[in-house]
């Protein structure tokens, strides 16, 4: 138990005295995988409207492809963007391996399934007579849908959350793709790895203390979002 | 493309041919159907019938699989695309569907749609508020509205598109009978003063006798007769039509007295005696409906009064006509037309004849009374409060 009071003495330790190092790696974090959230917004709230509005063959395959890909393993998609940025491979000329470039682009592949699936749910939950009803407003296609995620956004802050917590948490890929390198690709929970194997529990601690503040923060704050358009 | 033909002012909806499939079953099947220009269509029909599947080919916002819908003359879709229709139009469902936001946003929500400037939406969004009685409301959630108010609500979003032609599916339904009679007040006045073209579907025969200019009775996905609301409710074209509008008389009155629930009222010179729990002033125009198996008929008796029925009116038989069965429709004329449906066996028993006089029957509470709105009448308004 000493290990454990001891970590959380050091994470407060490392916070208050504001730690370059720690800070560094803690910003790191927050930039990559938010970059990586933001991306996979983006991508992710399109595919998932679509495969919620939109009727199409091949739709089913589809779905259950974004499905799968909200449980696919970050170790996985790590080993697959190695592949494709290692030297000899694919994409091998951007030198992109080992950046925090290639972090954002394994961790945008692990979140983009998950906002797509919460958002396909999201806009699904709607009463489908109130697309009728829009559409008969003189909504064009565009117009419709923009009003039908302006209608789920409650629901779709759920798909922020989402995806946020799957990359802030996720440790396999940046692992793979990032190479831990001090300085450069190191992020909160790949340090908490390495600490850890090497003994020092004390800074894995804080480190996951810090981790852990992180996330709650974030979400927070989203929750706090989500609330007030509720009970408004 | 017909894209130059030039839209005939004097035609409203059309539709020819007009079929539309839906997992591998006909729901609708019309070879011809019109909506003319400035009038009020209800169409009514039991539950999949096929009504609000009409309606929506109609509003444009489903694609029949055969046949083809016209405005002023020219095919869907040929001249101007569905979107652009769509603008033309506007459509309440028996659910207010309002958005997540305040009444005024929901309100101005299709103006915006259209692109309509700033200033004028303001204009008609608060007029039409306004004459809904909903201004006060303006700023509320939508989402805190109760049934009524919210269904004020998707009416006056729907009047402040101006549409050329308004749709409305079921839109009293699932109100209770206060808010329901006061809105259909308010409805209709608003729908006599702007005169739009008008397609509503319902299920309830007092909402066609009060606003409809013609009735179209849709069973089956099969239109089964139009006209207007007496010849649909008094000479239904064929006996499961009959049974649908449950076929009765239709008298137009005034109030003359009312003592408790008792209501005297003239119709054509001849008192009839109703039974109303509404608080009818005197002088209101009212319609008494009665089905013709609530009227009896027997040999006149010399007694003055020889039942408990408080209407027992003399009159000469005029016309029969053979309904289902073994059942005949008598129609006598009492100084007014009041017809009954007796069987063929009362008849021959009571050795009737045309020409014959005779007594008719019926009871005081088996006349339903509905007041004629923009009538005078002492129904409380609601929250209703014309603005304009």
């Amino acid at each position: 138990m000493g290990v454990l009071a001891d970590g959380v003495v050091q994470a407060f330790q490392l916070l208050i005295h504001g730690d370059p190092k720690v800070i560094q790696i803690a910003l790191l974090s927050l930039v990559v995988s938010g970059m990586a959230t933001l991306l996979s917004l983006c991508a992710g709230i399109p595919v998932g409207s679509a495969l919620a509005l939109a009727r199409f063959p091949g739709r089913q395959v589809l779905v259950s492809l974004v499905n799968t890909g909200m449980g696919a393993p970050p170790v996985v998609v790590g080993l697959v963007v190695t592949i494709f940025l290692w030297r000899s491979g694919p994409l091998g000329v951007l030198h992109l391996l080992y950046t925090p470039s290639a972090m954002i682009t394994a961790q945008f592949i692990i979140a983009f399934p998950v906002v797509a699936g919460f958002t396909m749910a999201a806009v699904q939950q709607l009463d489908p007579k109130l697309r009728l009803q829009i559409q008969a407003l003189g909504a064009s296609r565009f117009q419709m849908v923009w009003l039908l995620l302006r209608e789920a956004r409650l629901p779709l802050l759920a798909a922020v959350m989402a995806g946020f917590g799957a990359v802030i948490s996720e440790v396999g890929a940046s692992m793979m793709v990032g190479g831990n390198i001090s300085g450069q690709t190191r992020v909160l929970t790949t340090s908490i790895v390495a600490e850890a194997s090497r003994g020092d529990f004390a800074l894995a601690i804080a480190l996951s203390v810090i981790l852990l503040a992180l996330v709650y923060l974030v979400n927070l704050a989203l929750t706090l979002i989500q609330q007030r358009g509720r009970t408004r | 493309m017909s894209g130059a033909m030039p839209p005939d002012m004097a035609k409203g909806l059309e539709a020819t041919k007009l079929s539309v499939m839906l997992g591998g079953h006909q729901v609708l099947d019309i070879p011809s159907f019109d909506v003319r220009p400035g009038e009020v269509l209800v169409i009514i029909g039991p539950n999949g019938s096929g009504k609000t599947t009409l309606l929506l080919s109609l509003a444009s916002l489903l694609k029949p699989t055969t046949g083809t819908v016209l405005y002023q003359g020219i095919p869907y879709r040929e001249g101007l695309s569905a979107l652009q229709l769509r603008r033309k139009f506007a459509v309440v469902f028996q659910e207010p569907l309002l958005l997540n936001t305040t009444v005024w946003d929901n309100v101005a929500l299709g103006l915006r749609l259209r692109r309509i400037g700033h200033h004028e939406t303001n204009e008609r969004v608060k007029k039409w508020l306004a004459r809904f009685g909903m201004a006060p409301l303006a700023r509320r959630q939508a989402r805190s509205l109760s049934g009524g108010e919210a269904k004020r609500v998707s009416l006056a979003r729907a009047f402040a598109l101006q549409p050329e032609v308004l749709f409305l599916d079921e839109p009293f339904t699932a109100l209770d009978s206060p808010t329901r009679q006061a809105l259909i007040e308010d409805f209709e006045s608003v729908l006599r003063e702007t005169k739009v073209t008008t397609v509503m579907v319902t299920h309830e025969r007092n909402e066609a006798l009060v606003l409809a200019d013609r009735v179209a009775v849709l069973m089956n996905g099969r239109m089964r007769q139009i006209g207007t609301p007496e010849e649909v409710f008094s000479r239904p074209a064929d006996e499961e039509t009959a049974s649908f509008v449950e076929a009765g008389n239709i008298l137009h009155g005034v109030i003359g007295s009312q003592n408790n629930e008792l209501v005297t009222l003239d119709t054509n010179g001849q008192e009839i005696q109703a039974i109303s729990a509404l608080d009818l002033t005197v002088g209101t125009e009212v319609i008494a409906y009665l089905h013709y198996e609530d009227v009896t008929i027997s040999l006149p008796s010399p007694q003055a009064m020889s039942s408990s029925a408080r209407n027992q009116p003399r009159g000469r038989i005029v016309k029969t006509s053979p309904v289902a069965g073994s059942q005949v429709k008598v129609t006598l004329d009492c100084g007014f037309p009041l017809a009954a449906v007796i069987t063929k066996r009362s008849w021959q028993e009571l050795g009737l004849e045309l020409g014959q006089v005779v007594a008719a029957s019926f009871k005081a509470s088996s006349v339903h009374l509905i007041p004629i709105p923009g009538k005078p009448s002492g129904l409380s308004p609601g929250v209703s409060e014309p603005a304009s």
